[in-house]
């Protein structure tokens, strides 16, 4: 990242809240105009972590999905209006993410994201942000961010449950593999299509996505680096969980395995992202 | 006594109840116990050969079991363990 040279007037007013934070100030807020965030899926996940980055003043946001608005995600996809409805989401998103902040520069990436395309979508961002919350696009997203050396913020929700982490593991941090080695059988897991989500449960996740993005990019205080954050909305409670490097990853560990991208949604038994079932993130 | 935290997803198996108590010495007792009181639990946690399945954690405290002496760790009173799958919300499984 490069940061910018000096910020207008009008950036002095709108980042004022920042530049009087000493963690961020004028040279933090600086970094984060010249910073680029790649978001996956503009979805529950991606509509509030799209969102309040674009309003913190990351100065470019790319943001890939290849579905269009549906009537059942407006209870959570803030980023999408009524009038919405039918349109490509990236469309939407890149519309509502340029009036909330015109200094960003959006990229609306309508692609399918798959082991073709992932190294090129992925390689012009700083850091990848993963709101797409299916296994295939998951697994995906942490070999190819592995792959080329860059962070990677993970993110998940169920019902009234949601997870986060941070993995850098180009750096042995460990990866969403050590975790999880292999992805469930089809059909083993619901999704929230089947077993529904609680509207702000994705904004709650989708926002600490978010948090942790821009303490990433200005360094600031102890990232979910190495820790496995569980939401319990029910009880609205957060537990944490040590996130250890697996010696035995396949990915990151002594002897990897796996060295370069493979059919994720062969390997998952399912497609990733498609048009008609993405929707439910 | 050790106490099982039983996530959102695997609710229906234990009557909606968030937590379960079991008498145990290691997890793999720990297991059978829970699966003795509510019975699938077994099968959602291990595989054929009776080893943790790869897409589901259990957790003792705050550490991986599979990272440590996977099932053959010891369990105490007070430990808490929880079950921690995988989940996706964002697709049709």
């Amino acid at each position: 990242m490069v940061p910018a040279k000096s910020l207008t007037p009008d950036q002095v007013a709108r980042y004022a809240r920042h530049l009087i934070l000493p963690e961020v100030g004028g040279a933090g807020q600086r970094k984060l105009l010249g910073s680029s965030v790649l978001i996956l899926g503009a979805g529950g996940l991606g509509s509030p972590a799209s969102m309040y980055l674009a309003a913190a003043g990351v100065g470019k946001i790319g943001i890939v999905d290849f579905d269009v608005v549906d009537a059942s995600n407006l209870q959570r996809q803030l980023l999408h209006g009524h009038d919405d409805i039918g349109r490509p989401k990236v469309g939407s998103a890149a519309d509502t993410l340029r009036s909330l902040n015109p200094d960003v520069e959006v990229v609306a990436i309508n692609e399918h994201l798959n082991s073709e395309t992932a190294m090129r979508i992925f390689a012009p961002y700083d850091i990848i942000v993963d709101g797409t919350d299916n296994f295939p696009t998951r697994y995906l997203a942490n070999d190819a961010a592995h792959f080329l050396g860059k962070p990677l913020v993970h993110g998940s929700i169920f019902r009234f449950e949601g997870r986060l982490a941070l993995f850098d593991s180009a750096k042995g941090t460990g990866c969403y593999r050590c975790l999880f080695p292999e992805p469930p059988p089809p059909g083993s897991v619901q999704s929230c299509a089947e077993a529904g989500v609680f509207g702000v449960l994705p904004g709650i996740i989708g926002s600490m996505m978010a948090f942790e993005t821009i303490k990433y990019l200005l360094d600031i205080g102890r990232p979910m680096i190495g820790r496995y954050l569980l939401f319990e909305g029910e009880d609205m409670s957060f537990r944490e969980l040590k996130l250890r490097q697996n010696k035995a990853c396949p990915l990151c560990g002594e002897n990897p395995t796996v060295h370069s991208l493979i059919d994720y949604e062969a390997w998952c038994g399912t497609p990733a992202m498609e048009p008609s079932e993405a929707r439910a993130s | 006594m050790p106490q099982f935290r039983i996530p959102g997803p695997l609710r229906r198996l234990s009557d909606g109840q968030t937590t379960v108590d079991v008498e145990a010495t290691d997890l793999a007792n720990a297991i059978d116990a829970l699966d003795a009181r509510y019975p699938g639990f077994k099968d959602r946690l291990l595989d054929e050969n009776g080893e943790l399945r790869q897409f589901v954690n259990v957790y003792l405290n705050d550490e991986d079991v599979r990272l440590g002496a996977g099932l053959a760790v010891k369990v105490h009173e007070k430990d808490e363990i929880s079950i921690v799958p995988a989940v996706a919300g964002g697709r049709r499984a």
